[in-house]
C-alpha cells in the first residue's frame, strides 16, 4: 500500500517537473525558428518566402500522405514496410494507365475515377502483399519481417522495371519497364498569380486531397467501431481476440487504408511533376516520408501529419537556397529532433506489454 | 454446457495441465481455486483457445471449441476476462466498452447494455471520456468486468475480477458477479479471493499443480479441512 503510494506520488512529480521543462524547450524552438525565418525574408524578401512557403505546403501534403502509410502499419504490427515507397509508384502507374485510357476515350477531367481507382487497387496489391509476405512472419521476430519489407521493396522496383520486350507473353503485359513517361494531364492545368506568388491549380488540388484525405482518416481511425479496433489491435492482439474482433481482418483492412493514401500520394506527385521517372521513383519519397514518419513520432497518426509538413517546408526553403542542401535537410532535421525527442516530436515510447 | 476432458496442456517442457477435467452447467457458478501457478488461467486461455492442448477436449453446448479461432468465441457466446486488467489503454472508457459488442448490430440494445454497465459502476461513467490508461487499478478493474458484461455472452470466464482490489470494492464486484448470473450467465470464475468465490458459486473445483484434486458443491468444499487449511485459513 505505501508503496504503491510512494509511486503514485513520484509519478506526479514527474509529470509537473516533464511539464515545465517542456515549456522552455517550445520557448526555444520558437525562437530558433523565427530567426531563421527572419534571416530567409531578410535576405529573399517576403515574395520568395511566401513562394516557397506555398511550393512547401504542396509538397509536404504528399509526404504527410505516405508517411500516414508508414506511421498506421508500423502502428498496427510494429513493421517498417520498406515497401511503401514502391506502392506510392505503384499507385502512380495505376493512374497513369487509367488515366491514359480515359483521355484516349474523350474523357476531359477524369482525375477523381483515376484517384479512386489507383487507390483501390494498390490498397489490394498492399493487402496481398500483407497476406502472403508479411502475415506468416507475425510472431517471429522482428528482424524477419523487416528483412522480407525489404526483399518486397527490391522486388517491386526491379520487377516492374523489366522492359516488356524483353519479358515473356503473361509477364509482359504487367510490367512498366525502365523509361521515362509523361503522365497523362488528369486535370487541365491552370497557374494563378496571387501578388506576385504563382500558384498552380494543381498544388491547390494536392493540399485539398491531402486534407480532405486526413479528416476521412481521422474520422475512421476516431469515430468508427474499426477504427476503434484498430487501435485496440495496436495496443494488445489478444484482448482483442477475447473480445471477437478478428485481428487478421483488422490489419489487413490496416494495410489496405494506409497503401490507398500511398497511391493517392504517387498519383498526386506524379501529376504535379507531370511525368513518371521509372519504377524507382518511390525510393526518395518513399524514404523522406519514412523520416517525416520518425520525425513525428512513428505509430502517431498526428505526427505523420506534423513530420511530413515540417520535412516537406524545410526541404522546400533549403533547396531554394542551394539544391544539394535539400537533399540533406532531411537527415539533418532529423537527428536534431530524436536528439531532443528520441521518440519523435509527437511520439510515446511504448510501454512494453507482455 | 461446457465440458473439459482430460485436457493436458504444456509451456515447453514444463506440464501446467496434467489431464483435467470438469463441467459447468447451465446457469451455474462455478469456481476454480488454486495456488499461485496452479494452471487456472492457463485452463481459461485454453478454453478461450488462446493456447493449444496437447490432448483432450474441450466442448460447448455439446459442440467441439476447440476447433474455433479465437476471435469467433464471442459469436459462440463465450466471453473471457482476463488476469490483470487487460483494457485497451490508449482507447477512452466507453470506447473500450463500446468494442466489446463488436460484430453486434442491435443498436438499442447496445445502449441499454451501455446504461446498465453505468448503472453497476457509476464512477465509470464519470469517467467515460477518459483514456483507460488513466483509470486506477481498480477502476479498470470494474471496466474489464463492465466489458464482459457487454459482450452479453452466455458463458463468461472469469480470471481474478477481484485482484489487488479494496474489500469493499471486492463485495461490489462479486455483487455484480452474482447478479449477472441471476440474470442468465453462465460464470466460470478463477480465483484468489477462496471466501468469497465459495460463498457465490454453486459448484467449486480444486486445482494444484495442473491436477484437480477435489471438487463438489461450495458449500462443501467450504467446510472440508484441507482447503480451510491451504486457502481460508
Ligand atoms: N507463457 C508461459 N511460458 C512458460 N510457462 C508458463 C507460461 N504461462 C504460465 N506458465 C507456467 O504454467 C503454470 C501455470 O500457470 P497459470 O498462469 O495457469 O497459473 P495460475 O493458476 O493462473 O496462477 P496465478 O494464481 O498466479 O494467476 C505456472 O507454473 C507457470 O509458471
Ligand atoms: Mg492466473
Amino acid at each position: 500500500m505505501d508503496n504503491k503510494q510512494s509511486l503514485e506520488s513520484t509519478k506526479h512529480n514527474r509529470l509537473a517537473y516533464d511539464r515545465s521543462i517542456n515549456w522552455k524547450k517550445y520557448v526555444v524552438i520558437a525562437v530558433i525558428i523565427l530567426f531563421f525565418l527572419l534571416l530567409y525574408i531578410s535576405s529573399f524578401g517576403v515574395q520568395a518566402f511566401l513562394q516557397q512557403l506555398v511550393n512547401g505546403i504542396q509538397l509536404g501534403s504528399i509526404y504527410a500522405l505516405i508517411a500516414l502509410g508508414y506511421t498506421m502499419i508500423y502502428g498496427i504490427i510494429k513493421l517498417i514496410n520498406f515497401a511503401h515507397g514502391d506502392l506510392f509508384m505503384f499507385g502512380a502507374y495505376m493512374s497513369y494507365f487509367l488515366g491514359n485510357y480515359l483521355i484516349a476515350h474523350h474523357f476531359k477531367s477524369p482525375f477523381i475515377i483515376v484517384l479512386i481507382f489507383s487507390m483501390a487497387v494498390t490498397a489490394l496489391l498492399g493487402m496481398t502483399i500483407e497476406k502472403i509476405a508479411y502475415k506468416p512472419l507475425r510472431f517471429k521476430p522482428r528482424l524477419a519481417a523487416l528483412i522480407t519489407a525489404l526483399g518486397v521493396s527490391l522486388f517491386l522496383e526491379n520487377f516492374f522495371a523489366l522492359p516488356p520486350a524483353e519479358v515473356p507473353f503473361p509477364l509482359n503485359k504487367i510490367v512498366f519497364g525502365p523509361h521515362f513517361l509523361p503522365f497523362p494531364p488528369l486535370i487541365a492545368d491552370k497557374t494563378y498569380n496571387l501578388a506576385g506568388i504563382s500558384v498552380n491549380n494543381i498544388k491547390i488540388l494536392d493540399v485539398l486531397v491531402t486534407i480532405i484525405l486526413m479528416i476521412l482518416l481521422q474520422y475512421i481511425v476516431k469515430k468508427t467501431m474499426l477504427g476503434k479496433a484498430m487501435r485496440a489491435v495496436a495496443f494488445n492482439k489478444d484482448a482483442c481476440l477475447m473480445m471477437g474482433i478478428n485481428i487478421d481482418n483488422i490489419i489487413s483492412i490496416t494495410f489496405g487504408i494506409g497503401t490507398a493514401l500511398a497511391a493517392a500520394a504517387g498519383t498526386l506527385f506524379a501529376l504535379t511533376y507531370g511525368q513518371l521517372q521509372s519504377p524507382y521513383l518511390g525510393i526518395w519519397p518513399g524514404l523522406k516520408a519514412f523520416i517525416a514518419a520518425v520525425l513525428g513520432g512513428i505509430g502517431s497518426i498526428p505526427g505523420a501529419m506534423l513530420g511530413g509538413y515540417l520535412m516537406g517546408i524545410s526541404e522546400t526553403f533549403a533547396t531554394s537556397i542551394n539544391s544539394n542542401f535539400g537533399y540533406g535537410i532531411a537527415f539533418i532535421i532529423l537527428i536534431v529532433v530524436l536528439i531532443f525527442k528520441p521518440a519523435g516530436l509527437l511520439g510515446k515510447f511504448d510501454k512494453e506489454k507482455v | 454446457m461446457l465440458k473439459v476432458r482430460n485436457l493436458e496442456v504444456s509451456y515447453g517442457p514444463i506440464r501446467a495441465l496434467k489431464g483435467i477435467s470438469f463441467e459447468v452447467k447451465e446457469g451455474e457458478i462455478v469456481t476454480l481455486i488454486g495456488a499461485n501457478g496452479a494452471g487456472k488461467s492457463t485452463t481459461l486461455r485454453t478454453i478461450s483457445n488462446l493456447l493449444k492442448p496437447k490432448g483432450g477436449s474441450i466442448t460447448f453446448l455439446n459442440k467441439d471449441l476447440l476447433s474455433v479461432p479465437a476471435c469467433d468465441l464471442v459469436k459462440k457466446g463465450i466471453v473471457h476476462v482476463p488476469e490483470g486488467r487487460i483494457i485497451f489503454g490508449p482507447l477512452t472508457v466507453q470506447e473500450n466498452l463500446e468494442l466489446a459488442t463488436w460484430g453486434r448490430k442491435d443498436k438499442v440494445a447496445i445502449q441499454d447494455d451501455l446504461n446498465k454497465v453505468y448503472d453497476l459502476f457509476p464512477i465509470l461513467k464519470e469517467r467515460k471520456n477518459q483514456l483507460g490508461e488513466t483509470l486506477s487499478g481498480g477502476e479498470q478493474q470494474m471496466l474489464a468486468l463492465g466489458r464482459g458484461l457487454m459482450a452479453r455472452a452466455k458463458l463468461m470466464l472469469l480470471d481474478e475480477p477481484s485482484m489487488g482490489l479494496a474489500p469493499l470494492l471486492v463485495r461490489d464486484i462479486f455483487r455484480v458477479i452474482k447478479q449477472a448470473n441471476n440474470e442468465g450467465t453462465t460464470i466460470l470464475l478463477v480465483e484468489q479471493n477462496a471466501h468469497l468465490a465459495l460463498e457465490i458459486a454453486h459448484r467449486a473445483y480444486v486445482l494444484e499443480t495442473g491436477n484437480i484434486t477435489l471438487d463438489g458443491p461450495a458449500s462443501e468444499i467450504a467446510k472440508n479441512p484441507k482447503v480451510i487449511k491451504a486457502y481460508l485459513g
